[in-house]
Order: structure tokens, then sequence, then C-alpha cells
């Protein structure tokens, strides 16, 4: 209908309205404080003291001011793309390999308690120690390669996804396991048709802080000998500007890769009631 | 006429986990179900009812003894038999209709004609219109539907059921207990029935087997002569009376003594 008044279209889209309205005032914030807008607001209430409300842009950069250095590494230079690439392929392998390798292993850990007899004292050993820790180690064995980035972030992702993935299969309902084996199940079918759906959730909650983790591999992994990558890229910027084109890279990564476990979760967890809609 | 189901010195002996002791469950079960038969279970709780239902399912192994299912002896589940839990215990992932199918699934029938056969016992139950919501959309006398299809579509030999309407309130109880009579007319089961509720075991039975308190052993073969059909108006009946009475001075002296 054309005649929907403006409170209608407001209470459709409440949560992006609202969401784009903060960040909007978030951005606009931040301008004023590099262009000194909120000094000469201030001054003639502040006096003096209202100058410190104009912060150098060489500190802060500001929004305008990244647009421009994304643009120009994005679009005029390039610079960027081999960055992004470099750092993109690394991600993919490790957190690739570490869903790959924990979620099989936390569900057999789960699900059979003398190999969950094997696994706890790593697993927890390794829970315990900063992982970055092992960084010199890597280099000593592997060198300062693209493998040893891909490692540590390897050895980041893995360790959530592995241990939501054995507390997942734990909480199966009991009850749901007996019908399985009542009905003859084998051992294949009911990982497919009971434990698979109800871990899901923690599985993929498992994985998006190993999302998170495996993002503070890639900086901190770069730091030893990388030439390219995001994360160097940000180490060896030298203008605030250009760390926040790397910043923004990886929250765009991020929020990506947020959106794709939420698909998922909304294809294989839609049968679930909805819970949490108050507002 | 040889039964379908013959329980044969059934034993069950628990290892408690904390204290180490041996404790008796079943004590030397003897008893058996003709076909067609409705056979119920009464025994006061703790008495081990649904411990032998798991047997006879096959779910924990019998310390020592013999389960025999027309004519063959069974140690594991097996789609001769299909059991209907306590708890309606379906996928909360699946929609009515692919519960239905669960069971012959793990058997590996085709998913398409799975389907096909499931929509007969959905709609023998009542729930047709209702194949495709979910658990949680439906109320516990209706999930409880769906976990009877879910037992029916096997076409067991023998149906267990595992005290299927004690999570349910007392007039949903009283109906699904006219509605478990109708289908079982129409479907031609076999049937052993597990509760701890007397009434409705004499309402719906043949013959009730009283299990004393533990460990659990056959006390008595109660036969109730009452013909079929049957309505609810039958709990009002003097000859049902009787039978309550006997049941219950039954299981009161092993319950208090």
């Amino acid at each position: 209908m054309s005649s929907r008044s403006i409170t209608d279209i407001y209470q459709h889209n409440e949560r992006a309205v609202i969401g784009a309205g903060a960040f909007a005032a978030f951005l606009v914030l931040w301008e004023g404080f590099s262009r000194g807008w909120w000094a000469m607001l201030f001054e003639p209430l502040l006096g003096e003291s209202a100058r410190a409300l104009a912060i150098k842009p060489i500190f802060i950069s500001s929004p305008t001011g990244v647009a421009q250095q994304a643009w120009t590494m994005f679009a005029v230079t390039g610079e960027i793309w081999p960055h992004i690439a470099q750092s993109g392929a690394q991600l993919i392998v490790g957190l690739g390999a570490a869903i790959l390798i924990g979620v099989p292993l936390g569900l057999a850990a789960g699900r059979y308690r003398t190999f969950s007899y094997i696994l706890d004292p790593f697993l927890s050993a390794l829970n315990a120690t900063p992982q970055v820790a092992f960084l010199p180690l890597f280099v000593m064995w592997i060198g300062t390669g693209f493998w040893m980035r891909v490692l540590i972030i390897f050895l980041l992702a893995v360790i959530p996804i592995t241990m939501n993935a054995l507390a997942a299969v734990r909480t199966v309902d009991p009850r749901l396991l007996k019908v399985a084996s009542s009905f003859g199940a084998s051992e294949l079918h009911t990982f497919r048709t009971v434990i698979a759906p109800s871990a899901l959730p923690f599985i993929l909650s498992g994985m998006r802080l190993a999302v998170g983790r495996s993002m503070i591999g890639i900086i901190v992994a770069e730091l030893y000998g990388s030439a390219t990558g995001i994360g160097i890229m940000i180490n060896m910027a030298g203008d605030s500007d250009k760390v926040f084109v790397g910043v923004l890279v990886i929250v765009i990564a991020g929020l990506l890769m947020s959106e794709a476990l939420r698909a998922i979760e909304r294809r294989y967890d839609g049968w679930r009631p909805v819970i949490g809609d108050n507002t | 006429m040889t039964p379908k189901l013959v329980a044969k010195d059934v034993c069950l002996e628990y290892r408690q986990p904390r204290t180490g002791d041996r404790l008796l469950a079943l004590d030397r079960i003897n008893l058996s179900v003709d076909e067609g038969e409705f056979v119920s279970i009464v025994g006061p709780s703790g008495c081990g009812k649904t411990t032998f239902l798991s047997v006879v399912d096959g779910l924990l192994p019998a310390t020592s003894g013999e389960i025999i299912v027309d004519g063959m002896s069974v140690n594991k589940p097996g789609p001769d038999r299909a059991v209907v839990f306590q708890d309606a215990s379906l996928l909360p992932w699946r929609t009515v209709l692919t519960n239905v199918c669960y069971g012959l699934e793990c058997i590996g029938v085709r998913a398409s004609e799975a389907q096909d056969r499931a929509m007969k016992f959905v709609k023998m139950v009542g729930l047709e219109g209702f194949e495709n919501s979910y658990p949680y959309e439906l109320s516990g006398g209706m999930q409880q539907r769906v976990n009877l299809a879910r037992a029916l579509v096997m076409d067991p030999k023998v149906l267990l059921m595992d005290e299927p309407f004690a999570a349910l309130d007392a007039q949903t109880r009283e109906y699904m207990q006219e509605e478990l009579l109708r289908i079982w007319e129409q479907a031609n089961k076999t049937v052993l029935f597990i509760t701890h509720q007397i009434d409705e075991a004499i309402f719906l039975s043949d013959r009730v087997i009283v299990f004393s308190a533990r460990p659990g052993r056959v006390r008595e073969h109660v036969k109730v002569d009452i013909e079929r059909p049957r309505s609810l108006n039958l709990k009002r009946d003097p000859r049902f009376h009787t039978l309550e009475d006997r049941i219950w001075s039954l299981i009161h002296d092993d319950a208090f003594v």
C-alpha cells in the first residue's frame, strides 16, 4: 500500500533504523573530534579547555580520511589486494583446518568417554597456555613462512571449536539417544539424526569464537618476518588512516563470516521457537 | 496357539555404581502375551516395570533368562518390537511426519516410501493437517499421538508402551485411553502396556499382571473378563470396581508391608 505512514515504515525496520542511526552518530562524533567541531561548539561554554576536544587527525584519523585512504588503496594504487589475498589465504586454510579437525574430534570425545580421557589433558593444557607463546617454537620448526602463520591461526581456532563440540554432545537429550537405539539406528545415523542437530548451535558458537581468535592470529603471526598481509600492513602503516583501513578490512571480514554462520543457523536451526523477542 | 511374546525366568542384576553393591531389580519374571492380546503390567513405583520393558526392547541385557518374540530369542532392539516412550521423546527439529518416519529410516526404507506409510498412521492417530507441525507446536496429548504413530508405522509384532499417558492431565489421559482402544482395534496389535494407574490397566487390557515391589516379581495375573468395545462409562461399572479393589489390595499389601 502506498499510504503507509512513516511510523509504519519505522516500525517495520526498527532494528535497521536504530542501528544505522547510532552508527551515523558515531561517525559524526568522530569526524567532529578530528575537525575541531566540538572544540568550536563548546568554546563559549568551556573557554580554553574546550581545545582538548580537538584531536589531531594524525592520532585518530577521521571517517572521511579513512574513506579517502581506502579509496586510494583499493581503487587507485590497488596496494591492499595482495595483503588481503595473503591474509585471506592463511585464514581460510587455518580456520578451515580447525573446523575440519576440531568438530569431529570434539564430537568423538563427547560421545566416547575413553577417547575424551585421551584428549582432555591435551585440550586443557593447550587452553591454559597463551597459544601465541608457541610462536618462537614454530618459527624454529618451520620458519617464518605461510605455514607457520596457518599453524598459529589453526591452534587459536581449534580450541574453542573442539571444546564446544565436545560439550555439545554432552548436552544431547539422553531420551532421544534411547529412541535412536530402540529403533536400531546405526552409530552414523544416530550422529546424523540426533547428535548433529542438537549439537549444531553449540558448534556454531564455537566457530564464532574461533573467527575472533583467528583474527588475532593473523595480526600476531604476521609480525614474524612477513612482508605482505593485513596484519603486517597495519603494523607498518605509520599513519592512522592506513591503520583504520586495515582494521576496517578485518571488521568487514569478521562480519561476513558471522553472517555466513548465521545463515547456516537459519537454514538448519529454523525449527526452534523464538526466544528473547521482548523489546 | 504360540504366544507372541514370552519372558522366561528373566533376572536383572544391577551393580550400583556408587556403593558397588549388587542389586536385584527383576527376579525370575515369567509371562507370555498372546497374539492380539492387550496385557498391562502394574506395580508400585520402583518395582522394575520400566526396566522390564527395556529388557524386552533389548536396550538392557538380562542377567539371565530369555525374551522370545514370535518363537525367536532376542537380545537387542529390532523392528519386531517398537516402543511408545514415556515422554514423547520426539526429535524437536523434525516435523510430525518426519518424526513418524524415523524408525523406517533406521531400517533403511526409502524416504518417499517411508512418508507414504507414515501418512497412513498420522491419519490413524487423528493428526491429519498437522503433519508439517513441529513438536513444540503440539499439545502433550498430540505429541503422544505422534509417539504412538512412530511405533505403529514399524508394524511391530509386539507394541511396547511405557506409561505413555503418565505426563498428561486427567481429562486428556482418559480421552487418550479411549483413543488408544480405537486405534488398537483398528491396528490389531499385540500390546504390552506399563502403567502405575490401576484403572487405566483394567480399562485397556485383557489381562493385568501385578508386579511386586523391589525386586520385581510377577505377583498375580488378573484376567479382565469385560466385553469389548469398551467406553469410558465402564469405569463406573461394578465389575470394574471389583477388579480395581482386588488389584489395589495386591499392590497395597506389598507397598506398605
